[in-house]
């Protein structure tokens, strides 16, 4: 045997290693593709754009349901009345002062809206994504009831802001969109005055 | 060794095969020269069942494909097209409706015998966790095949359950869009499970029910006693206890597929909803993102996990404990310290424990069919208990319990 046929074993080792990182990096490189595949198509962002709700024709205590995104967004006109019960339940809420982010900073106020009167948000059940119901109606749900959001899914109640009841399984409030007025009677859900787009 | 195999004329086209394909070889070696035990029982039908089923949900699903339109606007009225006006639609369709349950069935039968006669201890742990695997692969199979007809179950249902993915910390809500490929379940959605539903994961399941296979057969099958009949072989090298898997369980199952076919049949033609435990009635409504059932339950087979969720009110914690409830299945042959295999020479503790666990199993999947009250949550949660416990507790109560001693042989 000459010396030329050795196997030179720490040179095997080290092209072992670097076709095996190279091919790896590779393999992750064409796997971003088909990752990517699964995100929301161009056509599917451009049905999600921002859209504008007339809410001129609602009466005070009347809710509005408008699909966006797929979703039910809600328009609730409250009255005084229902505006009053909102303090009263703050000791038996999870996060009466909305201190999770489920909502712009314009909507982090008692009232969690930008006017008191209307309460914008996403009727979608923050448990598993079910659409909770509107439930004014005092006594309602319990003897106590002051009126809210009840999920039939899985009983998670929420108070007329969409402040989320203690011990259901629902964690945070309701999300509140995006939004703003263009004026008294209409204003543009997924898109505010910040300019910012989207839900979040 | 047997007057058969001398009278057995040459075949030269058997010959011409073997020469290129170890036809004969394969043959040997997984039916006629598979050694069985001699002591299978009722329980030892529903391996067979299970591929049966398979097959059949394959066949049936190829036809469905044919006539079925995986959009969002088209998907509910092509189930009723199927149904209404395709020749023989309405069996196809029963068929694999039915198949989807008789499969859970099969397999919940088919993993309490594994558990009774310790099926899944040493050297068939790899086995079991391929059967597991099986088992949950299956889950995501039903889950997606559920969505297909579009109907309000199957919307709500993937709605709920792809929404567990928003409960992960950080990067829930991007994948969430990710999963659903919109920002709601939509017909994007519903197209992605349809390509899920009947190419990656039918494929996925045929390479692990061949390595489910492969591993039964290289470890040999357990039997009701427990005992390895390879311990005691004749004088002819093969095991004492055992018999050619064919022709004598080959024969066995099908008589116990004849009988099989009678029920599934049966209830084809004559129940196929099942009172809505098959297909709930929600489902004959089509899918509306603006409204929720009444009443949210999945499929009955996957009721047990699902009371589990809804027994902890805490989404996080309940998803956890979900996905552990399924885990802890997967680990049982490092749970079992038990010397013997089978509860036949298992104390009195494993007994009981497994009593237990079946009426939890069952109180839990039947509370994840109801709806909640405040009763049937705290009984949910008492399930939930038992059913935990049945698993954290076995080291301890395999190892201090007192078994009985094991036969040299098959007892029966």
């Amino acid at each position: 045997m000459t010396p030329e046929d050795k196997i030179d074993l720490k040179r095997r080792c080290f092209l072992r290693r670097a076709t095996s990182t190279v091919g790896g990096l590779g393999l992750a490189a064409a796997s971003v593709p088909f990752f990517s595949y699964w995100m929301p198509s161009a056509d599917t962002e451009a049905a999600a754009a921002p859209i504008k709700v007339d809410i001129s024709k609602l009466t005070p205590g009347e809710q509005l349901t408008v699909p966006w995104r797929g979703m039910p967004i809600w328009v609730v006109s409250r009255t005084s009345a229902m505006l009053a019960t909102l303090p009263k339940l703050d000791s038996i809420l999870r996060d009466p002062n909305s201190l999770e982010d489920q909502q712009p900073a314009y909507c982090k106020n008692p009232h969690r809206s930008i006017k008191p009167e209307y309460f914008i948000a996403v009727g979608i059940c923050t448990h598993l994504g079910c659409v909770p119901t509107y439930r004014p109606d005092k006594g309602g749900i319990s003897p106590d009831w002051l009126g809210g959001f009840y999920c039939p899914c899985h009983g998670s109640k929420y108070d007329l802001a969409g402040r989320v009841y203690q011990g259901v399984p629902a964690p945070l409030n309701l999300k509140i969109p995006r939004h703003m007025y263009l004026s008294d009677t209409e204003i543009t859900i997924g898109e505010d005055k910040d300019g910012v787009e989207g839900a979040e | 060794m047997n007057k058969l195999t001398e009278v057995k004329k040459t075949n030269r086209f058997m010959d011409w095969i073997n020469y290129r394909y170890p036809w004969d070889a394969f043959m040997k070696k997984h039916l006629t020269e598979y050694y069985a035990p001699r002591n299978f029982n009722f329980w030892y039908y529903f391996g067979s069942f299970s591929l049966l089923v398979l097959v059949s949900q394959f066949i049936s699903g190829i036809w469905l494909a044919m006539e079925y339109a995986p959009l969002g606007d088209t998907a509910f009225a092509s189930v009723q097209h199927i149904m209404r006006e395709v020749p023989f639609g309405w069996l196809i369709r029963f068929v694999h409706t039915t198949g989807a349950s008789a499969f859970f069935i099969v397999v919940y039968l088919h993993m309490y015998r594994g558990l009774i006669y310790g099926s899944y201890k040493k050297p068939r742990e790899l086995l079991w966790l391929f059967g597991m695997s099986i088992y949950l692969i299956l889950l995501l199979e039903a889950f997606t095949g559920y969505v297909l007809p579009w109907g309000q179950m199957s919307y709500w249902g993937a709605t709920v359950i792809t929404s567990f993915a928003s409960a992960i910390p950080y990067v829930g809500k991007t994948m969430l869009i990710w999963l659903r490929g919109d920002y709601s379940v939509s017909g994007v959605s519903l197209h992605r499970f349809f390509s899920l539903h009947v190419i990656a994961i039918p494929l996925l399941l045929v390479i692990l029910v061949f390595l489910h296979l492969v591993a039964l057969h290289h470890v040999g099958s357990n039997n009701p006693d427990g005992i390895e009949i390879k311990d005691k072989k004749g004088p002819d090298g093969i095991p004492k206890d055992g018999i050619p898997f064919h022709p004598y369980y080959t024969v066995k199952d099908l008589v116990g597929i004849a009988v099989f076919l009678l029920v599934f049949f049966t209830v084809v033609f004559f129940i196929p909803k099942l009172g809505g435990l098959f297909i709930e009635k929600d489902n004959f409504i089509l899918a509306n993102p603006f409204q929720t059932p009444e009443h949210i339950a999945p499929v009955w087979y996957m009721t047990p996990f699902y009371a589990i969720l809804r027994a902890i009110p805490n989404k996080l914690m309940g998803l956890l404990a979900m996905a552990a409830a399924i885990g802890l299945m997967f680990v049982l042959p490092w749970l079992d310290r038990s010397k013997v295999r089978s509860v036949r020479y298992k104390g009195f503790w494993t007994k009981l424990a497994i009593v237990v666990f079946v009426i939890c199993f069952i109180g839990l999947g039947y509370m994840g069919l109801q709806p909640v009250t405040p009763l049937r949550a705290f009984l949910a949660q008492v399930y939930t208990v038992g059913y935990f416990a049945f698993f954290l507790l076995m080291p301890v109560y395999t190892s201090l319990e007192k078994t009985k001693p094991l036969p040299e042989q098959l007892t029966e």
